[in-house]
């Protein structure tokens, strides 16, 4: 009998012959004709499937195209310079909801791109484990090791936290929106408008739901898709450049400021217009906070509409007529995000193919 | 401190720009910004426990047995719940779920296995891509124009279809990643073994993906089960259970999904206008469950992802 160290395969006797040797035969053999015939038939499948998500994206662009088709050939281009949407007489335009739509979210990015990018800053350049070397010194818990892992186990549960408030949905922040955010803004904005109500920015007052609290909390929504690909993009920068800084003699902020933005603006970018897509298309918070009023004022505690909206109010008791008219918006719609969508993904390949060639 | 002096010249060092002290405008300027980035960090994470402390305290307020074993209140009535939307929910979900991770694993699998460099992949992950950005309310318009207005009603697939289309993009590019992650030698010890191309993918690459799969699939649910805009005019909403014989919430008949059918996130939608105030505690109490099951089925992925990083 020859030894054979203890596996699985000794344990089966079925695979052994009489001399203890492990016969090679019986495990390996060709596949059989059912295997081959399988193989080919799965990856035949997956090609197919994988076709099918490319099949999708043109059925979702020619479904709604060729159901909004009636009522572009009725409307035409009046559709988008009119201004009144009244289903009974027949008269449909877009132009306050396009205006709307664009308001609130370029509003709505300014203010997601400003925390956004802090939060970026904050996150990739050690901040925190600055400030908590500097805390820990103070108490004598430096050498620590527990403590001197507290940096990295912060920053992770700040990035856990910063993907809930993307996990949140939508409605839900509309509920708190209508419920937290307009009653938290009302004094301001009637201090805003009894004072300074000659700027054309604060020209009305807040009746409830308006373009400023939609914004608010369309920037929350967009916050971690642009602080997360920020993040991305600023620790993508090669660390010899902000060393070089340093070693010159540049404070932490100049090196930020003066070399590290710079390198990584294209990939900001890329993130901020990625928000603008995703602000563009959010629904159901707007619906809830924006008031629904088909009125284009400059001011941003007037309420308005926007095109998603528009479908959200209007879609579930629309008859046939409108249904057409409903399907054009969706149509452009799907034109704006779609294009700000495919700009957004070019920038963002642009980005890393630049910083390819600092390193 | 001779460089302040009348005689200083270019190319001696100006000691006192070297102080590192709040007096020198650039020191101070490095302080203040870091403060305001400091502070506008925190800032950001206050809609979050501010969210979470309002479910807690309006939403607790109502929880009880009866909101997941009744009906949804009518106008000017007391008490009620949603029974009916939680299973709506989890039935939509579900059907999405059924449509949408067979298709995203195993197009992933030709993404990630088949054909990785093929002209095929490049066309298929930048569509998959442009599926991400697609805005939730057109996911809804197209299984309205699908789905709606060919099988002539509202009904559960109608919603299903559109949550489907939401989670795919999700699940294709994660699975994909997941799969390029399994390590080579397990790739090539198989093949060494003379597995054809299919069992490889069934018997090694699968399940040794599957957490990082499971991340996907679970980040994708939690995010269609919170999506109304894709509901209202697909599966919209109902006042009733799902069938009309015992056991009531359990649909048991075709008949009973081609129908309008609940669903929590479209009950909270509908209640927060309501002008009762039963109807809107109702709608905060409904968000605090959406929220619950939506984070724990969230925070579920991302340990999951956690351990499969590991691996």
């Amino acid at each position: 009998m020859v030894s054979v160290p203890s596996t699985s395969v000794d344990s089966n006797p079925a695979l052994l012959d009489e001399d203890g040797v492990i016969e090679s035969a019986s495990i390996a053999q060709p596949p059989s004709a059912f295997d081959v015939a399988a193989d080919r038939a799965f990856r035949g499948a997956a090609l197919g499937l994988a076709w099918g998500v490319v099949l999708i994206v043109c059925l979702v662009v020619v479904k709604v195209q060729s159901v909004a088709l009636p009522a572009i050939h009725a409307y035409g281009a009046g559709f988008i310079s009119g201004t009144v949407w009244d289903a009974n007489r027949a008269i449909f335009g877009i132009l306050p909801q396009i205006f709307g739509t664009l308001y609130t979210s370029i509003i709505g990015l300014i203010i997601g791109t400003i925390f956004g990018v802090a939060i970026a800053i904050f996150l990739s350049e050690g901040f925190l484990a600055s400030f908590i070397d500097g805390g820990l010194k103070m108490v004598g818990y430096a050498d620590n090791p527990w403590f001197g892992s507290l940096p990295t186990r912060i920053e992770a549960l700040l990035k856990i936290t910063l993907e809930l408030l993307a996990a949140i949905p939508s409605v839900v922040y509309g509920l708190w929106g209508i419920f937290v955010v307009i009653p938290l803004v009302r004094p301001w904005a009637d201090w805003l408008n009894a004072h300074l109500g000659w700027i054309p920015l604060f020209g009305t007052s807040l009746s409830g739901p308006g373009i400023l609290p939609a914004s608010l909390v369309l920037a929350i929504m967009v916050l971690p898709t642009i602080s997360a690909i920020s993040r991305d993009a600023l620790v993508a920068v090669p660390p010899k450049l902000r060393e070089a800084a340093m070693g010159l003699g540049a404070t932490r902020w100049e090196a930020i400021l003066g070399v590290i933005l710079p390198a990584a603006a294209t990939g900001i970018f890329g993130s901020i217009i990625l928000g603008f897509g995703r602000a563009l298309g959010e629904t159901i918070a707007l619906a809830m906070l924006a008031g629904n009023a088909n009125v284009i004022s400059w001011s941003i505690f007037s309420p308005c509409s926007t095109l998603a909206a528009l479908l959200a109010n209007h879609f579930p008791e629309a008859g046939a007529v409108e249904v057409g008219a409903l399907m054009y918006a969706a149509l452009i719609l799907l034109a704006i995000t779609l294009l700000v969508n495919i700009v957004g993904a070019v920038i963002l390949q642009r980005a890393e193919a630049g910083l390819r060639g600092l390193r | 401190m001779k460089a302040r002096g009348p005689f200083a010249t270019a190319d001696t060092i100006n000691l006192l720009q070297l102080e590192r002290s709040l007096r020198q405008p650039r020191t101070l300027l490095n302080a203040l910004m870091s403060g305001l980035t400091t502070v506008l960090t925190l800032a950001a994470l206050f809609p979050l426990f501010s969210v979470l402390y309002l479910l807690a305290l309006r939403g607790g307020k109502q929880l009880g047995l009866a909101v997941f074993t009744e009906l949804p209140p009518a106008a000017m009535t007391v008490g009620g719940g949603f029974g009916n939307a939680i299973v709506g929910t989890l039935v939509i979900v579900s059907i999405a779920a059924a449509i949408s991770v067979p298709f995203g694993i195993i197009a992933a699998v030709f993404l990630a296995e088949f054909g990785p460099a093929t002209r095929t992949a490049l066309v298929v992950r930048f569509a998959a891509k442009v599926l991400t950005g697609l805005p939730s309310i057109l996911a809804g318009v197209f299984a309205f124009a699908a789905v709606v207005m060919i099988s002539g009603g509202f009904s559960a697939p109608a919603g299903g279809i559109a949550l489907a289309l939401l989670m795919l993009p999700t699940i294709i590019l994660t699975a994909e990643e997941a799969i390029k992650m399994v390590p080579a030698k397990m790739r090539e010890a198989a093949i060494g073994m003379g597995t054809t191309p299919t069992q490889l993918v069934w018997r090694i690459l699968l399940p040794t993906a599957s957490p990082g799969i499971l991340t996907g699939v679970m980040l994708a649910v939690a995010r269609a089960a919170g999506e109304t805009a894709p509901l209202l005019f697909t599966a919209v909403f109902s006042e009733f259970w799902m069938s009309r014989s015992f056991p009531e919430f359990l649909p048991k008949a075709v008949g009973d999904l081609m129908k309008p059918t609940p669903s929590l996130a479209v009950l909270i939608y509908n209640f927060s206008s309501s002008p009762f105030d039963n109807q809107i505690e109702l709608a905060w109490a409904a968000a605090l469950v959406l929220v619950v099951m939506v984070l724990v089925v969230n925070l579920a992925g991302q340990a999951l992802s956690r351990r499969a990083v590991r691996l």
